[in-house]
């Protein structure tokens, strides 16, 4: 009889899941205890992960009426002393907007996962866009700051995610994970790390002095101070008007223009909220500058435009806001044109232009059709370009 | 004397005084009878959040010593949902207006109510939109005036109490800011009760419905609230000596008009996650 081949022992830290899944586990890696969300499509999967996940573990997993009270719960849980998220797509996104708003104003950590489809409206629910680049920054009315990270693989799904809670907590604001519809329902082999491979920062439980002392807000320059959950004895109040350090609304002048001259100033100062990965930039006098699915099809473009001769290379944002001003200002400098992919009418692109300050040229390529990018037709877009035979201002597929 | 230094134990002194509301407003009467059953119950200050929305019933917490969020408008019960889910030992109080609880924030009214969250939802109702300046509620009563109705009210209202039964809620009670004492002992059984308690609160809004609708000051409107609430004991035996017995017009009932046992919710999902662990 013949012998059953032994197969190689799995790694168990290996998983093949899809990108919405991973979003789920890593927030489960993160600590994320409480999840509240609506079903909608792209995003279900990773509520679905949570539903499952979530009681396992001693967590919670609710479904609310809705996506305003989804956004809702996941701010209230967090007050109480959960890690808190919720996921969702295009239309849900918009209703949780101003509850977005109350977040950052009252400074309550949270991970929004938008997984963009195609709008406005319900529009395209099963087609990847990228169109919500500028809704994820100023979709909450007002002055505000916000965070927003870009996956582009299923390993990034997990990875991102973890480093948004732990800007969450650490700056003590809202951070908005902007995967779209292909990134989300992709599959790969992801590795999950082992506990305590992967840094994750905790909520403080006592800011250690006397509860008479505490303030649930420190509008120093570069400070946040810590949110102590409800029910620990620190009693305080938290309101969405214009407040004070003790939290109390007030509509002074000076002190209004204190709360947000703090709330912007914590991102805009942070050091390590800018992540880009950058590829063949040493040699470029091109270069594409992308996010997400878009920038994982621009990795196959550059290898191809390279091959032709065309010196190409690509800065992607894994962070888009606030925008790594610094990153994108080098590669204006450093190259000729620019090229800004993006599935929707060129979101990124204007904010590209403005860093750019007319130096290098810069080339939007656009699909709004709910389509991926084709590698080649960016490819062959870039090389027509750069060898003089097409001398369009846009690129339209 | 004693109960105003009662009440004054339990507010925020140090915070900015006198409060937004208006001389003769029904907050302060809701505020105190509230703080009163808190303080019957023996609840520590440190475990009892006072959520509410927006609107001049949204601004309570911020003058009384518990854990207090001032949240968005409509979106009360939604945002202490996640804190009852979040720590199942905080005693979560909402306090919501009429527009804010039934109009704006009716889905999470009913669903919060379907749910069973052991929480104490109290709702202000003076039927109207008060901060804004007297624009129409939900529970705007007919042919009343109000800035957006300059010619009556056309739209029916509402009955909060029959709204929060047909939605589920194991305890639903009516009084009015006229009758501070009975509403302290309805609030006291509501924050007990184990699940979601509703107590409406007909109270009224002499600035921007009072004046437009030809009374003469909150007295004559607490008056008028005391005329017209008949307590619900009382309709019953009369109604069983004489069936054909109605209430009469603007007449409404007061007391206590469910309380029942029904599963709360943070319990079974905590039985849940019991079930959930032994099969894994």
């Amino acid at each position: 009889m013949a012998k059953k081949q032994t197969l190689k022992p799995k790694d168990p830290r290996l998983h093949f899941t899809s990108g919405n899944e991973a979003v789920g586990l890593g927030a489960l890696y993160a600590g994320c205890n409480f999840f509240g969300g609506y079903p909608i499509t792209p995003s279900t999967e990773v509520a679905e992960l949570m539903a499952r996940e979530l009681p396992k573990r001693g967590g919670t997993f609710i479904q609310m009426e809705d996506e305003i009270a989804s956004m809702a719960s996941i701010i209230g849980a967090s007050l109480a002393g959960a890690k808190s998220m919720t996921a969702t797509s295009g239309p849900g996104f918009s209703l949780m907007q101003e509850n977005l708003g109350f977040a950052c104003i009252t400074e309550v950590p949270c991970v929004i996962a938008n997984v963009m489809r195609g709008g406005p409206s319900t529009g395209l629910p099963t087609k990847v866009s990228q169109a919500d680049v500028m809704q994820a920054r100023w979709g909450t009315h007002g002055d505000h700051p916000i965070l927003v990270l870009s996956p582009d693989s299923v390993q990034e799904c997990f990875d991102l995610t973890v480093t948004a809670f732990n800007l969450s907590e650490k700056y003590r604001t809202p951070v908005i994970l902007l995967s779209d519809e292909t990134i989300g329902h992709m599959h790969e082999v992801i590795r999950i790390p082992e506990p305590g491979d992967m840094p994750v920062i905790e909520r403080e439980a006592s800011a250690e002095i006397p509860a008479d002392w505490y303030k649930p807000y420190d509008y120093g320059v570069h400070s946040t101070a810590p949110l102590i959950p409800f029910g620990e004895g620190y009693r305080y109040h938290v309101t969405g008007l214009t407040h004070d350090e003790q939290g109390f609304p007030t509509g002074r002048p000076d002190e209004s223009r204190k709360m947000l001259e703090h709330l912007l100033g914590k991102i805009e100062h942070a050091k390590d909220v800018y992540h880009v990965e950058r590829l063949y930039l040493e040699d470029a006098d091109s270069a594409i500058i992308a996010y997400g699915c878009t920038a994982r099809v621009c990795k196959r473009t550059i290898y191809t435009v390279r091959h032709e001769g065309v010196k190409c290379g690509m800065l992607r944002l894994k962070t888009i806001w606030p925008l790594p001003v610094r990153e994108i200002d080098e590669v204006c400098e450093q190259n000729d044109v620019i090229f800004v992919p993006e599935l929707n009418s060129g979101q990124l692109m204007r904010a590209v232009k403005r860093v750019n300050r007319g130096r290098a040229t810069i080339v939007p390529i656009n699909r709004i059709d709910g389509q991926l990018f084709n590698p080649h037709d960016v490819a062959e877009m870039i090389i027509n370009r750069s060898h003089g035979i097409d001398e369009s201002d846009q690129l339209i597929i | 004397m004693r109960q105003e230094s009662l009440t004054l134990s339990y507010l925020r002194t140090r915070k900015k005084f006198p409060s937004v509301w208006c001389p003769g407003c029904s907050l302060g009467i809701i505020m105190g009878a509230l703080i009163r059953a808190i303080d019957q119950l023996g609840l520590p200050q440190d475990d009892v959040v006072l959520a509410s929305g927006i609107g001049c019933t949204g601004r309570m917490p911020v003058y009384a010593d518990f854990n207090t969020l001032h949240g968005t408008h409509g979106r009360a019960l939604a945002f202490s949902t996640g804190i009852k889910l979040a720590n199942p030992r905080l005693k979560v109080i909402t306090v919501m207006g009429d527009g804010d609880a039934t109009a704006i924030g009716g889905n999470h009214f009913i669903h919060t109510a379907r749910r069973n969250l052991d929480i104490t939802a109290v709702i202000a109702n003076n039927n109207i939109y008060g901060m804004t300046g007297g624009q129409y509620s939900p529970t705007t009563k007919p042919g009343m005036k109000a800035s957006t109705a300059p010619y009556g009210m056309v739209e029916p209202p509402f009955d909060v109490c029959e709204l929060a039964r047909g939605a589920g809620a194991p305890f639903v009670a009516r009084t009015t800011s006229y009758h501070a004492a009975q509403m302290t002992k309805l609030f006291a059984r509501a924050i007990d009760k184990k699940g979601l308690g509703v107590v409406e609160v007909v109270s009224h809004c002499y600035t921007t419905a009072g004046r437009r609708n030809g009374f003469k000051g909150p007295v004559e409107m607490m008056e008028r609230e005391k005329e017209l609430a008949v307590p619900l004991t009382g309709y019953l035996k009369r109604k069983q000596k004489d069936p054909e017995h109605t209430l009469a017009e603007g007449e409404f009932l007061t007391g206590v008009f469910v309380d029942i046992d029904r599963p709360e919710f943070c319990e079974v999902y905590d039985e849940l996650r019991r079930r959930v662990r032994e099969d894994s």
